[in-house]
């Protein structure tokens, strides 16, 4: 044992204090310990009973130095659990090593904070909807230590003055809502004297029995949060029947122990909150946000009575700024916060998974307590490889747990591209695809009847669409001849006009040949022959013009030439002008059944 | 998108091609976009009653598998006879939206099953509306298909039951009834045998989808009827036909839900009859072609005197067959479609859906507005001239003109008709219209017959449209717009496919520019009658829109209200209801509620039903009712006997919502009435009147749903005079106790009361006290003589 080891400590003198307020029994005591052996130590101990050690969800110790204004708190010393054959049965030890030895015959003063859970039991256990909630709760008077303490005082602190009833022993006086024991001088070690405290504690008993969070990082932005919660009245059950309208018309004396809302401190900058259940969005909720934090206000579905449960999803996004960060090794780490936002509530157990992003590497953890780290491998938006999760368990999480914790891991920034081009590829794919299906014949059969005639078909197209295709040409010639003509008005030059019909005869000549040619081809195919004749009508129809156009075109130079009033020439060409009309008419209008 | 780009013809170019499947993919966009108002007014969420149960089934098929759905059987329902959902369920929802789900999570796309169901119908509307372009794009060319797929994109009959969240059989079945149409006019135009094969598997979805497939089998044949009797027989016909009835059978005979049904029940005798009729005919065909035509004649004479003979004996079998059978081999709902008043003479339940009423004329105008008034016009393009495909348009019209007559939701089987005819008449329109505009435009050449094809007109009229945009007061300029023209061949292209979609505001434009500046160029009826036809076309828009987002998107199990200072106000009370049941009663209790919240009641709270919305059991349904309209000591007893342990009434008494139990409870009365006689419907109405009030029956007042409904609920209302805000009208009896159950849960605004049945024994010690020991066995043995439920032996 230490005091053999190290010397012999002594507890001086001792302050504790039990908060009863709420759900979850929070102790601090703070000790002085005077090191009366005869070297230095470095270890003091603390002890628990194994009741309490079971339901302890939090234990933490603190050095406080100096005195006055000049206090300083030191860093949370290292605890560790520690057994001994002479201790008696039932209790559990813990030490805490100091940060630094603790001389002969000097003394420090250690502020050692507990948190429990579980362990205000309602009593009845059921209740009506009128009634009140009582509790009770178990604790010794004096605090269990493996020294010897010289003064102790133990406060019990109650929600409201209301107490049932309490043990009562020599130095015990209840005033207002304080429960006070003590002082008690020289308390022998391990020294045992049960108190009960049974007392009015209407407080939401909001228990989680089971959390699951999910956190996940996107390198687009934004690092996305799901929680899904299971939650539960942990206090006295309800019985008998639930009247809204008691419960509408007297809130004060109906459902006093129930509650019907939570507070959630989310992170600041939190956005797309929703929250929802199974069967859809709770539209019950109010969020009040602005730069520093996100307050929300969650409303479940029905007030929750003692033993009700209720199940829900809060999910919201964060920058990732604000919680991803570089570290000075080149690493990537989230920084996040590892308990659930909601205030003042246990959860009995709870996941916590970091899913990193796609092609992330060699993920470390560091959590200030310590928690079951598991791996998996998640596949969600286009994955191919998957993701890595980090799945954090813990059970019996406190408010006090709610701290910031990293997730080292090494990330390729090429990694983001993977998606992106993966999608562009597949769309190329599939135009590929589209492109390769238009130009392939996937006819099984190259002789069925079907075949050939879509085979005449096509080849009609075809020749109808060479034909469209001269046209054109020829239309051009015709615009050519037009324009040469307007020269002719504007400058008058003769000889230009004259060199133009001559281009235009000739590539007139030449399309002809073309067009004869597609004329036979389309006489000789058996398919063309509906439109063959609309076809023939066209040639001739356009022939027609084109002759029109150039006897127009050779008579209007012939009229400059013999340099006569534009006035006469437009008379002289009316005639031209109207049949050219017509005719342009005709062809323009074959042209379009044609390509029907 | 592949579909559009084989089906436009090569020879009309790529461009017009493109932009053709461009313009369908934005009618698809805008079929699906239109019905997401429900999304966005309230939320991402599944509506009303059967979707829940189809959300259900959809759950249990990604979870456990095809093989395990089709075996499953759901005993979390109609306690305690359970019921086979794998063989008394259309799978084609299902399976459609389970496949969705599985390819989606295949690729690593983490939906989750609800989401899927969401939008299924959506998606599938849009599907829908692709189909409708394909199915008018057969009868009447791409102008009047391009405006029949518009039109059903947006009409509100279809919006109703296809918004996001309404996951119900019709979302996917008026695809596949649209498709299967399609299909059986493109074999009949092609008399390709692929198609002919399509169209029986497109066959075989929609006997997967939904019941009313019975359509489809009944509608073709009358067609190919018509077609026999018109003369117009030909080898196409009997390949649309024949594989149809032969594999669409055998297919339709795979469905669980339909098996031997295929070929016993009368709703399938019409196709098989058809099927005889056109072998005959085929076979007089043969005849006719290898015989000389006087042993033809005389082998005519000969065949029809035996033929009349054996016909009629046939006859008079099948009619004996038929009458011996009680509902003459017709299933309820099929007969009611025959008979309007069949269901309210014989079947309350079928009745008593409001859906199931016959449609009053102001629907019409809701549902398909201004489509009514083109129809007739429609028609009438269907007959210049009449094909094989236009006559099938009109009689797919006609014949579901008469069904929607008779129940209201069979409204959605006329929208797809309306909008094709409609579109076929407004595609004539414009055509003829725009095609006036081009030959007005030269007077001189107008005198040319106007008889060639339409499409061309309508090109030619946008090419006049361009030209006279183009000043032409000299004839040199005018040679030279001739010359441009040739070039801007796509652009006219593009403006004329614009217009004949109904996208119509750049023809607007440029009819009305057509009229500002040569007034002479359009006659004036013409234009006035294209005005006419615009505005009326966009009225039609705005009702759809509004249609869609008012009317159609609330989702019944979430209601708002808007305030007096604009916030809306939810009232949630269903999902509140549903969510404490789920999570505070034990995983195996029994809950009892009237049959329309029984598929809710599983999906959302996960408890054992005693009836649901399948309603496949009078009797079960008809014990619910008896328990509602009885005393509390009946009810108790015969709530006792089915095991149950809670039972939920919607109450809309406090903050007037109507269609609460109260105002349905006549129809319990009547369904617990026809099976139990004891329950007799005049003993809850004073004067033939239906009242809660003071003048109410005692009946009435001592029934288990007015007390249900009214616990306590005096003291809730304003000065205590208990006033319904349903029934404008203070109750009848106010200051009552429940013995036999107790309140458990009532929600935030009294709209879903939980009441759980008392413990037996606190009775029975309760009437110890009273009575001596021996005559308390007498009387604790009396109840359950007098049980009159059907589960108690």
């Amino acid at each position: 044992m230490s005091r053999r080891k190290g010397g012999k400590l002594k507890g001086l003198l001792l302050g504790r204090q039990i908060d009863l307020t709420s759900h979850i029994v929070r102790t601090s005591a703070s000790i002085r310990f005077e090191n009366k052996g005869s070297s230095d130590t470095t270890k003091v101990l603390f002890a628990l009973s194994s009741a309490q050690a079971e339901r302890l969800a939090y234990l933490a110790a603190i050095v406080l130095e100096g005195k006055g204004k000049s206090k300083t708190q030191s860093d949370p010393l290292a605890v560790s659990q520690v057994s001994f054959q002479s201790a008696p049965r039932d209790i559990v030890l813990y030490s805490f090593s100091l940060n630094k030895p603790l001389k002969r015959g000097e003394s420090a003063i250690v502020e050692v904070n507990y948190v429990l859970t579980h362990v205000l039991k309602p009593f009845p256990e059921e209740i009506k909807q009128s009634d009140v909630q009582l509790v009770v709760y178990l604790d010794n008077a004096y605090l269990l230590s493996p020294y010897v303490v010289k003064v102790q005082t133990t406060t019990f602190k109650l929600p409201r003055s209301r107490v049932e009833s309490f043990t009562k022993l020599d130095a015990s006086r209840l005033a207002d809502s304080e429960l006070k024991y003590g002082p008690y001088e020289n308390v022998a070690a391990f020294s045992h004297q049960p108190v009960t405290v049974h007392f009015e504690n209407n407080q939401p008993f909001a228990v989680i029995k089971e959390l699951e969070r999910e956190i996940e990082i996107s390198h687009w932005g934004n690092v996305y949060v799901t929680e899904n919660y299971h939650l539960m009245h942990g206090g006295a059950r309800h019985k008998g029947t639930f009247s809204r309208l008691d419960y509408q018309a007297r809130p004060s004396a109906s459902g006093v122990a129930a509650f019907n809302r939570l507070f959630a401190k989310l992170p600041p900058r939190a956005h797309s909150v929703y929250y929802r259940d199974e069967i859809g969005n709770i539209s019950t909720s109010h969020l009040r946000s602005d730069n520093k934090r996100t307050d929300l206000l969650l409303e479940p579905r029905y007030p929750l009575f003692g033993g009700w449960q209720v199940t829900f999803t809060l999910g919201y996004g964060v920058p990732i700024s604000d919680f991803l960060f570089y570290s000075k090794d080149g690493q990537r780490f989230l920084d996040f916060t590892f308990g659930s936002p909601i205030s003042n509530a246990v959860v009995d157990k709870l996941v916590v998974k970091v899913v990193l992003p796609e092609g992330s590497k060699d993920p470390v953890v560091s959590v200030p307590f310590p928690v079951e780290i598991t791996h998996e491998r998640k596949y969600s938006y286009l994955d191919t490889v998957g993701r890595t999760v980090v799945v954090l368990r813990k059970e019996n999480v406190v408010p006090e747990h709610d701290v910031h914790f990293q997730v080292y891991y090494k990330f390729n920034n090429l990694a983001l591209l993977a998606e992106p081009l993966m999608l562009v590829f597949g769309i190329f794919c599939f135009f590929i695809a589209c492109i390769a299906y238009m130009h392939f014949d996937f006819s099984i059969s190259k002789s069925s009847a079907s075949y050939q005639a879509r085979l005449q078909r096509e080849e009609v197209a075809d020749a109808i669409q060479r034909l469209q295709k001269v046209m054109n040409v020829r239309a051009a010639v015709t615009d050519k001849l037009d324009a040469s003509l307007r020269d002719l008005a504007r400058t008058g030059d003769v000889a230009s006009c004259k060199a133009a019909r001559k281009a235009a005869e000739a590539t007139l000549k030449e399309t002809a040949k073309e067009v004869k040619s597609i004329q036979e081809a389309l006489q000789a195919s058996s398919r063309a022959a509906s439109v063959l004749l609309k076809v023939d009508s066209l040639i001739q129809k356009e022939k027609e013009k084109q002759d029109k156009l150039l006897q127009k075109h050779s008579l209007t130079v012939e009229l400059y030439e013999r340099k006569l009033s534009s006035k006469d020439i437009d008379n002289r060409i009316a005639p031209y002008q109207q049949k050219l009309l017509v005719l342009t008419q005709e062809v323009s209008d074959l042209l379009h059944a044609i390509d029907d | 998108m592949a579909a559009g780009t084989e089906v436009i013809s090569p020879r009309r170019g790529a461009f017009g091609s493109v932009l053709a499947v461009l313009i369908l993919l934005l009618i698809g966009i805008l079929a699906f976009s239109i019905r997401l108002f429900s999304v966005i007014k309230y939320e991402s969420v599944i509506h009303e009653f059967d979707p829940y149960f189809n959300y259900r089934v959809t759950q249990f098929l990604t979870k456990s598998g095809i093989y395990e759905f089709w075996n499953w059987f759901d005993d979390r329902t109609w306690y305690p006879l359970g019921r086979v959902i794998g063989g008394t369920v259309y799978p084609g929802l299902t399976l459609t939206a389970g496949t969705m789900w599985w390819i989606a999570n295949a690729l690593n796309i983490p939906l989750s099953v609800e989401t899927v169901c969401v939008f299924t119908a959506p998606v599938f509307s849009a599907y829908a509306a692709w189909a409708t372009y394909f199915l008018t794009k057969e009868i009447k060319g791409t102008g009047a298909g391009l405006t029949a797929a518009a039109l059903i994109a947006m009409v509100p009959s279809y919006i109703s039951r296809s918004v996001a969240g309404s996951y119900d059989n019709e979302a996917v079945a008026i695809f596949a009834l649209i498709l299967t149409f399609y299909l059986y006019v493109k074999t009949l135009n092609t008399g390709s045998l692929f198609y002919a094969t399509l169209n029986a598997l497109a066959y075989f979805y929609m006997v997967c989808s939904w019941g009313g497939y019975t359509f489809i089998i009944n509608l073709i044949p009358m067609h190919v009827l018509l077609c026999i009797m018109t003369g117009r027989f030909s080898s196409r016909l009997y390949i649309a036909y024949a594989p149809l009835v032969i594999l669409g059978t055998i297919l339709a005979a795979l469905v669980p839900v339909v098996g031997f049904n295929a070929v016993m029940t009368s709703e399938h005798f019409a196709s098989f009859l058809v099927f005889v009729i056109l072998h005959v005919t085929a076979l007089v065909h043969y005849i006719k072609r290898i015989l000389t035509p006087k042993t033809y004649r005389m082998a005519l004479t000969m065949v029809l005197t035996i033929g009349t003979v054996g016909a009629l004996t046939l006859v008079a079998i099948l009619v004996a067959l038929v009458a011996a059978s009680p509902t003459k081999g017709w299933s309820g709902r099929s007969l009611s479609l025959l008979d309007p008043t069949y269901a309210s003479k014989y079947i309350p339940i079928i009745a008593s859906v409001s859906e199931h009423q016959p449609p009053t004329w102001p629907s019409y105008f809701m549902d398909i507005n201004i489509l009514a008034f083109l129809v007739p016009a429609g028609i009438i393009a269907c007959f210049s001239p009449l094909s094989d495909s236009s006559s099938f348009a009109v009689l797919y019209m006609v014949t579901s003109v008469y069904f929607s007559g008779v129940m209201v939701r069979l409204m959605l089987v006329l929208a797809p008709a309306a909008c094709i005819l409609a579109g076929i008449a407004l595609s004539e329109a414009f055509g003829t219209l725009t095609y006036s505009i081009k030959y007005q435009q030269i007077p001189t050449l107008s005198n040319e017959p106007v008889s060639e094809e339409k499409t061309t007109a309508l090109k030619s009229a946008i090419d006049s449209s361009f030209k006279s945009v183009v000043p032409k007061d000299s004839i040199k300029e005018k040679t030279k717009v001739e010359g441009d023209e040739k070039v801007k061949e796509p652009v006219k292209e593009k403006t004329s496919k614009r217009i004949r979609k109904k996208e119509k505001e750049i023809a607007e434009k440029h009819v009305e520019k057509q009229v500002e500046r040569k007034p002479l160029v359009l006659p004036l009826e013409a234009s006035a009658v294209g005005i006419v036809l615009l505005i009326l076309l966009g009225s039609f828009y705005i009702h759809c829109v509004w249609a869609a987002a008012e009317a159609y998107s609330a989702p019944s199990i979430v209601l708002s209200s808007q305030m007096s200072d604009g916030s809306v106000h939810v009232f949630d009370d269903f999902r509140e209801a549903y969510a404490w049941l789920r999570h505070n009663t034990d995983e195996n209790d029994k809950v009892a509620s009237w049959w329309d919240y029984g598929y809710q009641t599983t999906a959302m709270a996960n408890r054992t039903v005693i009836v649901d919305n399948n309603t496949w059991n009078n009797t079960h349904i008809a014990t619910v009712g008896m328990a509602m309209s009885s005393p509390e000591k009946e009810a108790w007893e015969i709530y006792q006997s089915l095991d149950v342990k809670y039972v939920f009434v919607i109450f809309g008494g406090l903050v007037g919502y109507p269609s609460d139990d109260i105002n349905k409870f006549l129809w319990m009365v009547r369904i617990g009435g026809g099976v139990f006689p004891h329950i007799r419907e005049p003993d809850y109405l004073r004067d033939n009147q239906y009242r809660i009030d003071s003048m109410a029956t005692p009946t009435m007042l001592n029934s288990l749903m007015y007390r249900l409904s009214y616990y306590r609920f005096a003291e809730a209302t304003m000065d205590g005079n208990g006033y319904d805000r349903v029934r404008r009208t203070e109750i009848g009896k106010k200051h009552f106790k429940l013995a036999y159950f107790e309140e458990v849960f009532t929600t935030q605004h009294w709209m879903v009361r939980i009441y759980k049945l008392k413990p037996s024994k606190n009775r029975q010690r309760g009437k110890n006290k009273r009575k001596t020991k021996a005559v308390s066995k007498k009387i604790t043995r009396k109840p359950i003589k007098s049980l009159k439920n059907p589960w108690s032996s």
